[in-house]
């Protein structure tokens, strides 16, 4: 049970997909102007890293090695296609808001790497775990960032507005300059955090290595 | 002709493909260190760019608008670009061994990237004419490499800079590309 939950929160923190592993970038400044977007984006990859994690794992015993790449692009790409279909018909303004980056969800680096580092060795059930725990952390990531970038460029939160009338919105933050040095503030804060918790780490070793 | 000059600017400067679309950033994030290997990139990005355009535009419009596949696009278009930049990989390592020495290794890092894929997508979805998709490619694949570059020369000045440590490497280099975004912006108006 343990290792199960090891396998699912690794992708939450520490091995966030945008903050520490710093893959797919692309969507989290394009479509994070807005909290909806920004869950939107996030639930889709969820969904499509979890479902090509599946089928890597299952078809792992029968693809050559040598075309596994093509194998596991092919995968993706219907995968994708299904999602974006769905979006179409049941969701049209989110769709439309997506734009060209829900059809470039295929060339994210994230789901590729899960598919060849974790999927392509381990079985389903595990697959599935860690296809859904880096989804979740994708998740996070982009609400982290659309929640700043709406409430301080607009002053909303869900398009309900959280300061009051006389709040200047702040435009910068939705443009596209807004989103590339917030990331960067988040990238330092993120690295920040866990060098402290390596030297809290550190220090409780040479404390047990003293009292032993 | 001032059609066709309006798209490319606009692809160029305007749009910029990098800054104000956030398109290619792993690559431009992961090349923009050495400024010899991002012009390098640029002429690679450009090149693969209009030629997997014209390949995607001649399949979309020939082959699946026909036949009523174009729900069909995204896993068309991610395995043709993907396959013609290994095509064009083994043609250039056996045709011109010296260009392939300067270049090959980037055309396996742009095989499945964005940028590349991205630029085909746009084209049919705006519905435009062959020769307006090349100018289109052409214009994004230079207005990448004019950002590439720009950071590239903007990070060797870097090495110089006494970066707090929490920001060092990739932090920094996202604020740059803020500041870069921002100056871009200033040409909004010029259309």
């Amino acid at each position: 049970m343990k290792e199960h939950w090891q396998i699912f929160s690794k992708g939450l923190i520490a091995e966030n997909p945008i903050f520490i592993l710093a893959l797919s970038l692309c969507p989290a400044l394009a479509v994070t102007t807005t909290v909806i977007n920004g869950l939107t984006m996030g639930l889709t990859v969820t969904f499509v890293i979890t479902t090509n994690n599946v089928v890597v794992s299952i078809v792992r015993k029968w693809v050559n090695p040598k075309v596994r790449v093509p194998v596991y692009i092919t995968s993706i790409a219907t995968i994708v296609t299904v999602a974006q279909l769905v979006l179409q018909a049941y969701f049209p303004v989110l769709y439309k808001a997506m734009g060209i980056y829900l059809a470039l969800v295929v060339v994210f680096a994230i789901i590729l790497a899960r598919a060849e580092v974790f999927a392509s060795k381990n079985g389903v059930w595990k697959s599935f775990l860690d296809g859904f725990g880096m989804g979740c952390g994708f998740t996070l990531a982009m609400l982290t960032i659309a929640v700043i970038r709406e409430l301080f460029g607009a002053g909303t939160i869900l398009g309900v507005p959280v300061f009051g009338e006389g709040y200047e919105p702040m435009l910068m933050m939705i443009l596209p300059p807004g989103a590339f040095i917030l990331i960067g503030y988040l990238v330092a804060a993120c690295k920040t955090w866990n060098a402290k918790q390596e030297e809290k780490a550190r220090l409780a070793e040479l404390k047990a290595g003293k009292e032993a | 002709m001032g059609e066709y000059l309006t798209l490319f600017i606009g692809a160029v400067v305007v749009n910029n493909f990098v800054l104000t679309k956030f398109l290619g950033l792993c690559i431009f994030f992961g090349i923009s260190k050495n400024l010899s290997a991002s012009v390098g990139m640029g002429m690679a990005v450009t090149s693969v760019m209009t030629m997997s355009s014209i390949l995607a535009w001649i399949v979309y419009f020939f082959v699946l608008e026909p036949l009523g596949l174009t729900f069909l696009t995204t896993i068309v278009f991610v395995v043709l670009t993907a396959s013609f930049v290994q095509l064009l990989e083994l043609v250039i390592k056996k045709q011109a061994p010296a260009l392939y020495n300067m270049w090959g290794i980037y055309l396996l890092l742009i095989a499945t990237n964005c940028i590349v894929l991205a630029v085909p997508l746009l084209n049919v979805e705006s519905n435009y004419s062959l020769l307006k998709s090349i100018v289109f490619a052409i214009g994004s694949g230079l207005g990448f490499a004019v950002a590439i570059i720009l950071m590239a020369s903007l990070r060797e000045k870097l090495v110089y800079a006494n970066v707090p440590k929490p920001l060092q490497g990739i932090g920094i280099a996202f604020i740059l590309a803020g500041m870069l975004s921002l100056a871009f912006l200033g040409f909004a108006g010029m259309l």
